[in-house]
C-alpha cells in the first residue's frame, strides 16, 4: 500500500512533464495473499506485492481526431516513470487519428465508499492457515478431503488526469472457496466479504462437507429438458455471461448484444431485475472507474424490461448525448466498459419451498467451464459440478452424475418459477474487480444435452 | 544479479529452508489492435520483479515483490519462510523434490528478425492493410486485426547450485471479421490464422510475415458474411474431420490438461478440477486408436511452449504421452514425479519432465503444457477427403467446454463443410460436436502427414489461483474421427 500522498507524488510529476494535450495516470497497487489447499493440506501459499502505473496520453494535433498511446510499468523510479511517459507519447505520435475518441473525462464529485478493512489487510499467513485448518478438520471428521483457496487482499486504485481528476480508493476483500471430495462425490461452498472477520469459515466448511456427503454414489440420468433449481453459485454464471455477451455499450455498438434494438422491450420474466451499482455497501463498493468517473447505478434489466447498458467515455463518445456511466475497466480497454458490481433482485422463496414445489427437476450447485455457443441468444454450454441432484415429488431423490447443458440463458430467464429470498455475494474474478450479488433461481425449463461419467 | 540471488538463497537457508529458489524477471509486451480502420489500442507494458520459493518444515512458501533491491530481497525471503512455516501447520506429507537440479547456462529464443527492431509504423501499416481487406466485403460489421509481441528475460537460481538465464521472445498476430444480420439477430465470425485473436510462436517478426494477414483478409471477410446465409450444421452421428487448428484445441483440452500431474494428484481440484488419467491407468490405459501418438515436446523450434529450462531449472524435454494409443506419460514437476514414483515405482521417469512454468515473477510455477502434439500420420489431406463418403469437416474453434475430469467435451467451430462422396460440399454454420475423451480418440482412423502438420500457439491457457495464463503449443494435422455426435445446438 502506497497511500494517497505517495500516489499523488508519483502521478503529479508525470502530468506536469507530459507534453500531450491530455494525460492520464492510473495507479493500482496490490498486496495479495493466497493460501491454497488440496488433499486437506496446504500446498501453495503465496504473497504478492506490486504496483502498476499506466499512462495514457492524447494528442489532438489534427482535426481528423485524437492520437492515443498507452504504456505501463511497475518500476516506480522517476527515470522509469518518465521513460514510460515517453513511450506512451511515442506510441501516440505513430497512430493514425481516431475520430471516435473525444476526450478524457473531466472531474466530477466522487462519492464516498468505504471498502477498506484493516483486519483484512493485516491478516497473517498463520490466521489463514488456522481457518483453512477448520475446513480440513471438518472434512477429515467426515472421512473426505478438502481443497480450496483463501485469499486476503488489499489494493489501491488512483486516477489522475490533466483535466483535474484525482481520485483515490483503497479497498480490501477476503474470499474463501472449497471443494470437498469423496471417491464418488463433491461439494462446494464459497464466501466473500470486505472484512475477513465476516467470513464464517466453519459454516462454509459444513456446507461443502454436507453437500459432498449427500452427493455420494450418483446415478446416471438421461439428458433432456428439466425444471432446475440453481444455487446462487450457478446463477452467478448466468449474470456474468449476460454481462459478457450483452450488458456493455461495446457489445451493443458491435451488434453482438442481445440488447440490440430491444431497449424498452420485455426480454425476460417480469420478476427479473438486474442492475449494476458500484456504491452499494453490500457489494464490493468502488466509487469510480478506471478513468476516474464516478460510478452510476445502471438498471440493466428492470422487471424483465431491457433498460440500459454500461458506458465508458470512449463508447459514450460514439453515441450522441451519451455520457460515461463510470464503467471503464483497465486500459487498453479491449473489453471495456463492463459492469463490475452486479445485483440480481431477490425474490421471496426459500430453497426448501422451491424443492417442495417441484414434481420432477434437477438441483444444481454450480456450473463449470461455461462458454458462449451463440451470443445473440446467450446460448451457453457447460457442465454441472460439485453436487447435482434429482428432485422428485417435492424432495431431493438422489444425486446424479454431472450433466452438460446447452441452453439460452435469455430463454431460461423467460421461464422463472421462483426467485430465492437470500442473495449471496460472490467473487467473479481473482483481482476483486468483479462481484455479483445473486439469489437462487427456479427455472421451469433448462436443456441438458449430455452426461459425463461421474 | 548473482549477488541478489545468492543473498536470497543464503538468507532462506539460514532461516531454515531446506530448499530455495529465486526467479528475477523482466517482461516487456507490445500490443496493437486495429478495429474498423482505427488503431483502438496501442500499448506497451513493462513488468519486473522477483519471487522467492522455499521449503521449510517440509512445506512450501512463496513471496514476491516488484521492488528489486537488497532490502526488499531480505524482506520477501523472510516472508516466504514465514509463509512456509504457516503452511506446515496444515500438512499431511513433507515436500520431496528428488534429484537435485544444478544446471548452469543460457538460452535465447532464436529469431531471424527481432520484433522490437521492426518499426511501429510498419506494424500498424500491416494491420491497416489487413483491416481494409477484412472490410472489403459488405456486411462485415467489425473487423479486428491484432499483433502482440513479448520478451521475457528470466534468471533462475536455486540452493542446489543452478543458475540459468533465459530470454524468451514471442510474436503473435491474427485477424477477425464479425458479420451481423440485423434482421435475424444473427452473428457469425471468421478468424485467421487462429481464433480468439491470434496465433503466437517463439519466433520473431518472420512469424508475422509468414502469416500474410493482408493476403488472407478478403477471404476471411467473405466467409464471415457467407456464413450468415449458410445452412446450419445438421444434428446426428457422423464422420468428422477436424482441421489442424481445431484439433490443436482438442489436444489442449482433452489430452494436455488431463496429463498435468498436479491435476491428477488433486492440487487443482478446487478450481480447474482433476483428471480421469489416474496413475492406475499409467502405461496400460487405451487412450486412443493404434494410430494415435501424442508427445509433449518443449524443444520444437518456434513452438509456443519451447524454452531452455522450466521454472524449476529442469531442461526442456520431449516426452511420449500416448504411444500407439496407450497412455504412457505425464507432464510433471520435481515434486509430482516423486509422488508418482511412490505409486508406480521405477515405471515413473527418473526426474521431472520439465513442465513447471510460472506466469511471471509474482506467480509460483505450476505444471503446465509445453508443446503437446498429435504426431503426424500418413494421409494427404485431399486423399482423406476423397476417402470419406459422408461426413463433416470442421475448422477453427468458436467455443469450447469440458468437464472437470476432462471427459465430456463439447466444441463449436467457426466454419464447417459437408463432405459427400469424397468431396467438400456446402458451407455449414453453428457447427458443434461432443463426445467422451477416450471414446473420441479411439474413433480416430486417419491423420494427415507432416506436410499438413504444424505447431499452433495457444497464448491464453488459464489455470491456478491466483490465475495464471500460460503460453502453450500444439502440433497437429487434420484427422478423421468416426461416429461423432454433431449439431448439438440443433438438437435443443
Amino acid at each position: 500500500m502506497l497511500g494517497q500522498e505517495r500516489i499523488h507524488q508519483i502521478s503529479q510529476p508525470i502530468l506536469a512533464r507530459s507534453t500531450a494535450d491530455q494525460t492520464e495516470v492510473v495507479i493500482r497497487t496490490f498486496d495479495r495473499h493466497l493460501t491454497r489447499f488440496a488433499n486437506s493440506s496446504i500446498h501453495q501459499n503465496v504473497a504478492e506485492s506490486d504496483t502498476e502505473v499506466r499512462i495514457r496520453v492524447v494528442l489532438f494535433e489534427t482535426a481528423a481526431g485524437a492520437r492515443v498511446g498507452t504504456a505501463t510499468t511497475n518500476d516506480l523510479s522517476e527515470e522509469a516513470l518518465f521513460r514510460t511517459l515517453e513511450n506512451a507519447l511515442t506510441l501516440a505520435r505513430l497512430q493514425p487519428p481516431n475520430p471516435d475518441f473525444k476526450s478524457l473525462p473531466g472531474p466530477q464529485p466522487i462519492p464516498e465508499a468505504n471498502a477498506f478493512r484493516s483486519t483484512t489487510a493485516g491478516c497473517t499467513p498463520e490466521r489463514r492457515a488456522r481457518e483453512v485448518g477448520i475446513v480440513c478438520r471438518l472434512a477429515g471428521e467426515a472421512g473426505v478431503i478438502a481443497s480450496g483457496a483463501f485469499t486476503t487482499a488489499a489494493s489501491e486504485l488512483a486516477v489522475a488526469n490533466s483535466l483535474g481528476i484525482f481520485a483515490y480508493h483503497p479497498s480490501t476483500f477476503a474470499e474463501i472457496n472449497t471443494v470437498v471430495m469423496s471417491d464418488t462425490s463433491a461439494g462446494y461452498a464459497s464466501a466473500l466479504a470486505l472484512d475477513v472477520n465476516d467470513l464464517d469459515v466453519e459454516s462454509l466448511g459444513r456446507e461443502a462437507v454436507e453437500k459432498c456427503r449427500r452427493s455420494q454414489n450418483p446415478r446416471s440420468l438421461d439428458p433432456g429438458e428439466y425444471c432446475v433449481i440453481l444455487e446462487p453459485y450457478a446463477v452467478e454464471d448466468v449474470v456474468q455471461m449476460m454481462a459478457y455477451t450483452g450488458f456493455s455499450a461495446l457489445t451493443v455498438q458491435e451488434g453482438r448484444s442481445f440488447m440490440v434494438g430491444r431497449l424498452g422491450q420485455q426480454i425476460v420474466d417480469p420478476r427479473v431485475s438486474i442492475w449494476d451499482d458500484g456504491l452499494d455497501p453490500t457489494g464490493l463498493p468502488t466509487p469510480f472507474d478506471f478513468e476516474g468517473v464516478p460510478k452510476q447505478r445502471v438498471d440493466l434489466i428492470e422487471k424483465g424490461v431491457a433498460r440500459g447498458v454500461v458506458y465508458d467515455s470512449y463508447r459514450a463518445g460514439r453515441e450522441e448525448g451519451k455520457r460515461s456511466t463510470g464503467h471503464a475497466i483497465s486500459a487498453p480497454f479491449i473489453f471495456s466498459p463492463f459492469p463490475q458490481n452486479t445485483f440480481f433482485a431477490p425474490g421471496d422463496a426459500t430453497l426448501e419451498e422451491m424443492i417442495q414445489s417441484t414434481t420432477r427437476g434437477l438441483y444444481v450447485t454450480r456450473f463449470h467451464y461455461t462458454r458462449v455457443v451463440e451470443p445473440r441468444q446467450v446460448v451457453i454450454t457447460g457442465m454441472t459440478r460439485d453436487g447435482t441432484f434429482l428432485i422428485e415429488n417435492g424432495e431431493i431423490a438422489y444425486p446424479v452424475k454431472n450433466l452438460r447443458f446447452t441452453q439460452s440463458y435469455l430463454e431460461a430467464l423467460n421461464h422463472v418459477a421462483a426467485i430465492g429470498r437470500q442473495p449471496r455475494l460472490l467473487l467473479s474474478d481473482s483481482d476483486g474487480l468483479l462481484s455479483c450479488s445473486v439469489p437462487a433461481l427456479k427455472l421451469e425449463q433448462f436443456t441438458f444435452t449430455g452426461v459425463t461419467e461421474f | 544479479m548473482r549477488t541478489l540471488t545468492d543473498r536470497a538463497l543464503n538468507l532462506a537457508q539460514v532461516q531454515g529452508a531446506t530448499y530455495a529458489d529465486i526467479r528475477v524477471i523482466q517482461r516487456f509486451t507490445q500490443h496493437i489492435v486495429v478495429k474498423n480502420g482505427i488503431v483502438e489500442s496501442l500499448s506497451t507494458d513493462e513488468s519486473q520483479g522477483f519471487g522467492v520459493r522455499v521449503v521449510v518444515d517440509g512445506a512450501w512458501g512463496f513471496a514476491s515483490s516488484a521492488l528489486v533491491t537488497p532490502a526488499e530481497v531480505d524482506r520477501i525471503t523472510a516472508l516466504a519462510v514465514q509463509i512456509a512455516r504457516a503452511s506446515a501447520l496444515v500438512k499431511r506429507r513433507d515436500v520431496r523434490l528428488g534429484l537435485p537440479m544444478s544446471h548452469v547456462g543460457t538460452y535465447r529464443t532464436p529469431v531471424q528478425i527481432d520484433p522490437w527492431n521492426v518499426s511501429m509504423e510498419e506494424k500498424i501499416d500491416l494491420l491497416l492493410k489487413a483491416d481494409e481487406g477484412l472490410r472489403a466485403t459488405p456486411g462485415v460489421k467489425v473487423a479486428t486485426s491484432e499483433l502482440a509481441f513479448w520478451r521475457e528475460h528470466k534468471i533462475f537460481a536455486n540452493s542446489e547450485g543452478a543458475f540459468l538465464e533465459q530470454e524468451i521472445i514471442e510474436s503473435g498476430g491474427g485477424i477477425e471479421a464479425l458479420a451481423v444480420d440485423p434482421e435475424r439477430g444473427e452473428v457469425q465470425k471468421r478468424s485467421y490464422p487462429n481464433s480468439f485473436r491470434r496465433d503466437q510462436r517463439t519466433e520473431g517478426w518472420e512469424a508475422i510475415l509468414a502469416m500474410d494477414l493482408p493476403g488472407h483478409a478478403p477471404r476471411i471477410g467473405e466467409e464471415a458474411v457467407a456464413l450468415l446465409s449458410a445452412d446450419p450444421c445438421p444434428s446426428g452421428v457422423t464422420t468428422l474431420i477436424l482441421g489442424a487448428t481445431q484439433l490443436a484445441l482438442q489436444i489442449h483440452e482433452s489430452c494436455g490438461h488431463p496429463i498435468e500431474l498436479d491435476r491428477v494428484f488433486g492440487t487443482e481440484a478446487s478450481y480447474a478440477g482433476t483428471s480421469f488419467l489416474t496413475p492406475d491407468k499409467y502405461g496400460t490405459f487405451r487412450y486412443g486408436s493404434e494410430i494415435v501418438n501424442l508427445t509433449a515436446d518443449a524443444t520444437i523450434p518456434g513452438g509456443l511452449g519451447t524454452f531452455g529450462w522450466d521454472d524449476e531449472g529442469v531442461p526442456a524435454q520431449r516426452i511420449p504421452i500416448v504411444r500407439n494409443g496407450i497412455f504412457c506419460g505425464y507432464l510433471s514437476s520435481r515434486e509430482t514425479v516423486e509422488q508418482l514414483r511412490e505409486i508406480v515405482g521405477d515405471a515413473a521417469p527418473p526426474f521431472s519432465g520439465g513442465a513447471m512454468r510460472a506466469d511471471g515473477w509474482n506467480r509460483i510455477p505450476l505444471v503446465r503444457m509445453t508443446n503437446v502434439n498429435l504426431e503426424p500420420g500418413e494421409w494427404e489431406f485431399d486423399d482423406l477427403i476423397a476417402d470419406t463418403d459422408d461426413g463433416i469437416y470442421m475448422e477453427l474453434n468458436r467455443s469450447w467446454s469440458i468437464d472437470d475430469k476432462r471427459l465430456n467435451f463439447q466444441f463449436g467451430t467457426e466454419i464447417a463443410y459437408e463432405i459427400k462422396h469424397g468431396k467438400m460440399g456446402r458451407m455449414l454454420k453453428n457447427a458443434t460436436y461432443t463426445g467422451i475423451t477416450p471414446q473420441f480418440w479411439a474413433s480416430c482412423d486417419a491423420i494427415c502427414n507432416r506436410n499438413h502438420w504444424r505447431v499452433w500457439g495457444t497464448p491464453n491457457c488459464g489455470k491456478g489461483q491466483p490465475s495464471q495464463i500460460a503460453h502453450t503449443g500444439h502440433g497437429a494435422a487434420p484427422a478423421r474421427f468416426r461416429n461423432v455426435r454433431v449439431g448439438v445446438m440443433q438438437q435443443r
